[in-house]
């Protein structure tokens, strides 16, 4: 029983860390259908972001967060004017392209700049917690209370205020929405700076609990982190959330049950599974398709 | 006849152009001995490849310095070819076929993964070059792999598996008195699958009992979920036969999940960037194999790492002094076979029974590739390398 709580507890980590990269590639293919690429590569930017913030002023942690999530904010916000909205009418395979084109512009810089691994200096003190033979690290809660926290925010923002009525109707329909005066390219610079800050503040996050910071870290999380947000729903917020919790704990339970080597193989298989059952994923309404 | 204008004017003189060109490339160049360089330069293990290059350029920087290698009655100055190979199979068995086809090489160093060197090794065999492999320990890299016979233009520098593995293994069970080991190691890389298995096996015939074989990918960053299921089985150490950039993030995750047991290493430890990513001083105590100690040096070798300590300002690791004794291995060969032709050098190797080198005495037995030699134990302790004993073979 001990064991099986420990290892919910990695699970609850794993799947926080993939809900707020998953919540940038939703949040983008809400508003655009699109998918972002390069999102994974932005997140992999967050722990390069805090590297170097640190090396300049040491600054603590919430600080850092903040500012972290500034930079990526503003990072996506570049990436949106001067990549993607000048092909805003082309086919969607360009933007597609563009989306892969800029992860791998953004990747090969930061491994221009640094080739190396670097090491993630320590924000935050090492205290572990025992409670009757379960562990749970300070960091542990922090990650799971930030990520949790950012979510909550998130969803009161789409919900209940104006802007996230502007993103929803801009979601449904660009092209009437913006005959009624919604200013929707400001609202989809907004999203983008949005996603990205939360990818950002997840790139940080992973940093401090893998602290083994490189230009490539962002390619295998990326990709989990959109195959969550599709098998919650792409589109759907709260979906891919559910989609990243469910992925963590497939993931982390097949090892705990089953031999190690087995386990993408199983994770993923469940995951096919689902869509073949739930095509759209599991909150994500089928609609008709846009031309 | 208007298009045609072009063609008169651009394709012609530029044919002229580049016929002047082969030509004078033809021409024959100041004669010298092309040894080619194979190293994983970008990658998953950017320092193995910076130490590797710098260990051949200053070998071949002292060389030709003295004038060169003695080829029967002249010397010849080494010319050097560095190739990077991404630390990819693919791009390593590519990296290979230029070096021999295009650039020509007498001999080729590296590549030093073993998931690097067995397919560059491939190419060589086919393609008749003599390659020296400095760091690959998989047994299979100096094997045919169709017919499991010794391949005849591939050796190394280094023991294998086949000798560290039970060396890690008796260290465990006799000097850190280990009854049970868990094991963890990136099920999608060579190396460490064989080490693992290998030490298994090692370490049950030494009376032990292995609990625990988790395994994960490469890129993976996420262990807890292994280690909490190593966490219930209680073992007395933990090895860990991972590169020096993924064995810090395993440590700092065990003891998060409050593991006390040592870790034991394999030689992917032996790059001073494992204590840089280890900030948390996670590994401190752990023991590894390695192929030589700046600690217990010869004479031989206190100069090698001098004159690299002072040339590049930092002291050569393992690596680099695996490849200084490959480069002086096939400079040897191409002196004793007295001619520049690539079956003669390969023959003067595999006539090379014995050898002194910065990392010890070599001893190739008769048809084999791989060299037996003496392995040490390293600690890592007070954010340095220590040398804990030496193993003959």
């Amino acid at each position: 029983m001990k064991y099986l709580i420990q290892q919910a507890i990695n699970a609850l980590q794993l799947g926080s860390i993939y809900a707020l990269i998953a919540l940038g590639y939703s949040m983008v293919y809400g508003v655009l259908t699109m998918i972002n690429f390069a999102h994974g590569d932005v997140f992999m930017l967050g722990a390069f972001f805090c590297l170097l913030l640190i090396a300049i002023v040491p600054v603590p942690f919430w600080l850092a967060l903040i500012v972290v999530m500034g930079a990526t904010a503003m990072l996506g916000t570049l990436i949106e004017r001067f990549a993607y909205r000048p092909l805003r009418n082309a086919p969607r395979v360009s933007a597609i392209i563009t989306a892969l084109g800029c992860g791998l512009v953004i990747q090969n810089t930061t491994l221009g700049l640094s080739p190396y691994a670097r090491p993630m200096p320590h924000l935050l003190e090492n205290v572990t917690y025992q409670f009757s033979g379960i562990t749970i690290t300070l960091l542990q809660i922090i990650i799971i209370g930030v990520s949790v926290g950012l979510m909550l925010v998130l969803d009161f923002l789409i919900r209940k205020t104006s802007f996230g009525m502007a993103m929803r109707a801009v979601a449904s329909d660009r092209a009437t929405v913006s005959l009624l005066g919604v200013p929707a390219n400001e609202v989809i610079a907004i999203t983008f700076a949005i996603g990205a800050a939360l990818g950002g503040a997840a790139g940080l996050l992973y940093g401090m609990a893998y602290p083994v910071v490189s230009a490539a870290m962002g390619i295998s999380v990326g990709w989990k982190a959109f195959v969550a947000a599709v098998i919650g729903g792409i589109g759907n917020m709260r979906g891919a959330v559910l989609g990243a919790f469910i992925l963590g704990a497939v993931e982390v339970m097949t090892v705990a049950v089953l031999p190690s080597t087995y386990r993408d193989l199983i994770a993923y298989s469940l995951l096919l599974l689902i869509l073949i059952f739930k095509p759209h994923g599991l909150l994500g309404k089928p609609t008709l398709q846009k031309a | 006849m208007n298009n045609n204008a072009p063609t008169r004017l651009i394709v012609r003189p530029s044919l002229f152009v580049i016929a002047a060109l082969f030509l004078a490339s033809c021409q024959p160049s100041k004669p010298s001995v092309k040894i080619g360089i194979n190293a994983e330069l970008t990658g998953e293990m950017p320092a193995v490849g910076a130490s590797c290059k710098q260990a051949a350029e200053l070998f071949t920087e002292q060389v030709n310095k003295a004038g060169g290698i003695t080829v029967g009655s002249t010397k010849l100055p080494i010319e050097l070819s560095v190739v990077d190979n991404s630390c990819k199979a693919d791009q390593s068995a590519a990296a290979a076929q230029r070096l021999i086809s295009q650039n020509g090489v007498l001999v080729m160093v590296g590549p030093d993964a073993s998931s690097c060197a067995i397919p560059a090794g491939e190419i060589a065999e086919s393609l008749g070059c003599m390659m020296i492999s400095p760091w690959s320990t998989n047994p299979k890299t100096t094997q045919d792999t169709q017919t499991g016979k010794t391949k005849k233009n591939v050796f190394r520098a280094c023991f294998t598996d086949r000798f560290e593995s039970p060396v890690l293994a008796a260290f465990a069970t006799k000097n850190l008195h280990a009854k049970t080991a868990a094991v963890l190691y990136d099920v999608s890389s060579e190396a460490p699958t064989s080490q693992s298995a290998l030490f298994k096996e090692a370490f049950e015939k030494a009376g032990g009992k292995v609990v625990a074989m988790e395994t994960y990918s490469t890129g993976d960053r996420d262990f807890a979920a292994q280690l909490t299921k190593i966490r219930e089985t209680a073992p007395d150490i933990i090895y860990l036969p991972a590169p020096y950039n993924d064995t810090p993030l395993i440590a700092a995750q065990a003891r998060q999940l409050g593991i006390k047991a040592p870790f034991l290493g394999s030689d992917a430890w032996s790059s001073p960037d494992i204590i840089k990513l280890d900030a948390g001083k996670n590994l401190e105590g752990s023991y590894f194999c390695n192929h030589y100690s700046t600690e217990a040096a010869t004479p031989k070798a206190k100069q090698f790492i001098a004159d690299y300590t002072a040339r590049y300002g930092n002291a050569p690791d393992d690596v680099a002094a695996l490849t200084y004794d490959a480069m002086t291995l096939a400079a040897n060969s191409i002196s004793s076979a007295g001619k520049t032709d690539r079956s003669s050098v390969r023959d003067a190797m595999a006539a090379t029974r014995t050898f002194d080198g910065v990392t010890g005495h070599f001893v190739y037995p008769e048809g084999a590739r791989d060299p037996q030699k003496s392995a040490v134990i390293m600690q890592i302790k007070d954010g340095g390398f220590h040398w804990v004993s030496t193993v003959e073979p």
